[in-house]
Formats: structure tokens, sequence, C-alpha cells
């Protein structure tokens, strides 16, 4: 118990000191995953929203397809990503394995399902309020799009949490494809995972803080956005 | 409501060129005939109000009219245009609530206008101007009161240029004033040469607005006549016990 005391008091002491590896491990983590959630962003919420105005055959089909992907285990993302980045696969000859970007893509993966499909959900309901009045005015399905991203852009900056959340989060995907390398690819997770084994708690709990602290604050952000807005009574 | 001293709005001299020709129209749905093979000629020009009980086809005939949805059978033709995409980009239709856009005033009608490449500040203004609106341009839309609504939804139909605009209900709930706003701006741009199809309910907003009324009832048109005529000595049964407040089924 004493020892557990101890590990608190040192981990805190390392956030408060501004630890030189701990630093580098959070800058890491955040630029990787902030990075994976902006291209998921750009690319799966024009998707969610074009899916949740598109009307088509097997449109249910695709909606099925996105949600059952939400759920990908990133254990098998990370081995599909690494068997295409690996000498010898398709990708081989970028040399991305064991590199950040590496990390980006296989957190990409993950999470762009994620994006889609809460924005198509997201965006829906909007559309079904927008819809004969876009029909009217005759707009193009740009058009549509774009008006229907804008005016919910309350609701997609949760989703991009969602997807923000799950990266940072992410273990399984991001070990095989980093390798936990240090100072190159040791991310928090990976770290968390490494110094506990090592039986360095003092590391780990000081890592398992500043995330916890970070999804606190991402979280607080999003509410302050959100009653910003309402007040403006945009929303 | 309008400043007589100001210089004419942008959509003074619009000509509606001709009128609809409506032709067999059918609607259904559940098995049930929703529009049950209407025939009707409408002028280019002028106001046309659309009556009869509820669920008597008002709005659905509106949106047919405007090519919103496609009848089953029958055909809905403007200045000899077969109702449809084509037709839409000329006319608006001003929904019974008013679907405003989660942004400011001001913004709802620059959405309009640049969905058209006419980004043009000016004209904004002088839209918001029209529907007593300029004071209040950079609130959140959503923050008007119902009238206010109704009236920024009919600057932005008007922000179209429209050559017919359509009114589904625009005053149905809205306090007297409103009312009266709303019905001077319909009057004013129909003055000026666009041509409205208004459905109301109300006998007495007709007969304010009215130059010829269509009756409906079950789907079809029961009378269509002059306003005039039509309040002073409505041919159809149905009108007459509609206009005497006479349940008629």
């Amino acid at each position: 118990m004493q020892d557990f005391g101890a590990a608190f008091a040192l981990a805190f002491e390392l956030i408060a000191s501004f630890d030189a590896d701990l630093t580098e491990i959070v800058g890491l983590s955040l630029e990787v995953s902030l990075a994976a959630t902006l291209i998921a962003c750009a690319i799966g919420m024009p998707l969610g929203a074009l899916l949740a105005i598109a009307r088509f055959r097997g449109r249910g089909a695709v909606l099925v397809g996105v949600n059952a992907l939400m759920g990908l285990p990133p254990v098998v993302v990370g081995l599909l990503v690494y068997l295409a980045l690996s000498r010898a696969g398709p990708l081989g000859v970028f040399g991305l394995l064991y590199t950040p970007t590496a990390m980006i893509i296989a957190q990409l993966i993950l999470i762009t399902p994620i994006v889609i499909a809460l924005s198509c959900q997201a965006l829906e309901d909007l559309h079904r309020e927008y819809a004969e009045q876009f029909r009217s005015l005759c707009l193009s399905r740009g058009q549509v799009v774009a008006a229907l991203v804008r005016d919910g852009r309350m609701s997609l900056l949760t989703v991009g949490l969602a997807g923000f959340g799950r990266a940072i989060a992410e273990v399984g995907a991001v070990i095989i494809v980093g390798g936990n390398i240090d100072h190159l690819t040791r991310v928090m997770t990976t770290a968390i995972a490494l110094e506990t084994s090592k039986g360095d708690l003092a590391m780990a709990l000081a890592l398992g803080i500043v995330l916890l602290a970070i999804a606190l604050g991402v979280n607080g952000l999003v509410l302050s956005a959100r009653s910003v807005t309402r007040d403006a009574a945009h929303a | 409501m309008r400043d007589h001293a100001q210089p004419p709005p942008a959509w003074a001299g619009v000509e509606a060129r001709a009128g609809f020709r409506i032709t067999g129209l059918r609607l259904s749905a559940g098995g049930r005939a929703l529009i049950d093979g209407i025939d009707l000629a409408v002028e280019g020009r002028g106001i046309t109000v659309v009556m009869g009980p509820n669920g008597a086809g008002k709005s659905l005939l509106l949106k047919l009219m405007h090519g919103l949805i496609a009848p089953d059978e029958g055909q809905v033709l403007w200045a000899g245009e077969p109702a449809g995409e084509a037709t839409r980009r000329r006319q608006a239709l001003v929904f019974q609530k008013p679907v405003l856009l989660r942004r400011s005033v001001a913004q709802n009608i620059d959405f309009v206008l640049a969905t058209r490449q006419r980004r043009d500040r000016t004209r904004r203004d002088a839209l918001l101007r029209e529907v007593g609106l300029a004071e209040r341009a950079g609130q959140p839309a959503r923050l008007l009161s119902g009238g206010e609504q109704q009236r920024l939804a009919l600057a932005r139909a008007l922000a179209t240029e429209p050559e017919v605009m359509f009114l589904d209900e625009p005053t149905a709930s809205l306090d007297p004033a409103s009312v009266q706003a709303i019905e001077e701006i319909v009057r004013a741009v129909s003055a000026e040469g666009m041509k409205i199809v208004f459905v109301t309910h109300d006998a007495g907003q007709a007969r304010r607005l009215a130059d010829d009324i269509v009756f409906l009832h079950r789907g079809r048109v029961a009378e269509h006549t002059p306003a005039e005529r039509f309040m002073a000595d409505p041919v159809s049964e149905p009108a007459r016990a509609y206009l005497a407040g006479r349940l008629y089924l």
C-alpha cells in the first residue's frame, strides 16, 4: 500500500516537473491521435453526411457495414496494417513501419468508421428537418452536405471527440505497427503497458493521470463550446 | 410594412408569364386516394387561394404544383413545362412551419443568395427591410417569434426572385399583427407581378387576399371561382357547408 502511495507521489512529481520523457510521450500521443482524428473527420464527416442524405439500393447494408466496422478489433487492424507496411507488403516500399505515420494510419482505419457512422446519425435528423426546404430550393448534393455539416457542427464536434477518445486510448494497433520504440513511437498507452510490466508504476500512473486529464479536458471543452453555441441559440 | 419612398424591390417587374394547367392528377397512399383526379387551370397572375377542410389535399396539391412530389397519374404544367426541378428553380414555397437554418437572420438570406450565386449584402438588407427584420439581422433566426420567423421565411423565398410563390398556411397560429404583416407583403409582391398560390383555412383571409378560390374536398376540386362570387354564392355544397361552418361528410 505504501508502495502505491509512493508511486502516486512520484507520478505527480513527474507531471509537476514536466519530466522530459513524460512530455515527449504525451506530445507524440497527442500528435498521432490528433492527426488521425483530423484526417478521419475530413474523410468521415462528408461521407457520413452523404450517407445521411443519399437514398440508394443497398444503403441499409452499407449502414450495417459501417456500424459493424465501429467495433473493429484494434489488434486485427494493427496486424493488417503491419502486413501492408512490412517490407514484403504492398506498401513496404514506403518504409513506414515503426513510424508515427504507421500509427496514424492504424488509428485512422479504426476511427474513420466511427466518424462516418456517428456523423450519419447526427446529420440524418437535421436532414429530415431541412430536406423539403432544400428540395424546394433545388440545392445540389454538395450544397446540402455543406449546409448540414455547417449547421450540425456542434454534433459533429462531439463526433470528432468520440473519434479522438478512441484514438488516444488505443493500444493494440499502435503497439504492433509502431513497435513502442523509445523516443520514436512510444505513446501513452503503449508506455503504460510497458512501464506496468516493468514494475515502474510511477511513470505508468503519471501517464494514466495525464491520459485521464486529457479526456476530461477535451470533454470540458466540448461542453463549453456547446453551451456557448446554445446561448447564441444557433443550435 | 413597405416604404414606398425606397427603390422598388428586386422582384419588382417579375412577370408571371403563364399559368398552371393540371390534368388528371391523382396521388394515393396506403390504398387511399389523397388527390383524386384534379383538373384545374390557374392563371399566371394574381392571388389564388386554396381552401378546404383538413385532409382535403390542399398542401399536397401545393407540393404537386411545385414539383416537390410526383403524382401517381396526371400532370402539372406550368408555363408549358412539366413540374419538376426546372420549374421549381423559378418558384418558391413557404411552409406552414418555417424551416430556418441554425444561423443568424441575415445568414439565412445569405445562404439562399449564395446558392443562386448572388451574394449581395445590399439586396439582403433590402429584403430584411421589406419584411421589417432589418433590426434583427444579427440575431439567431431561431430566437425570433413565430411571426418574425415566418416573415424571414418569406424574405428568404423572395431572395430567389421567384415568378410563383406558394404559401402553405403561412399565418396559421400567428397573432393578428403578424398575419396583417404577412398579408401586406403578399399583396405587395402580387401587385408587382408575382403569382401567389396561398393555402388557408381562414375564410376572412381568403376574402382579403384572393382573386380566385380553389375549394378542395376529399382530394377533388369542388369549386374554382372568382373570390367575390365564391364568398357571395358558392356553387358547391361542400363549399357552402364550409363557409356556413357546417360539417359536410
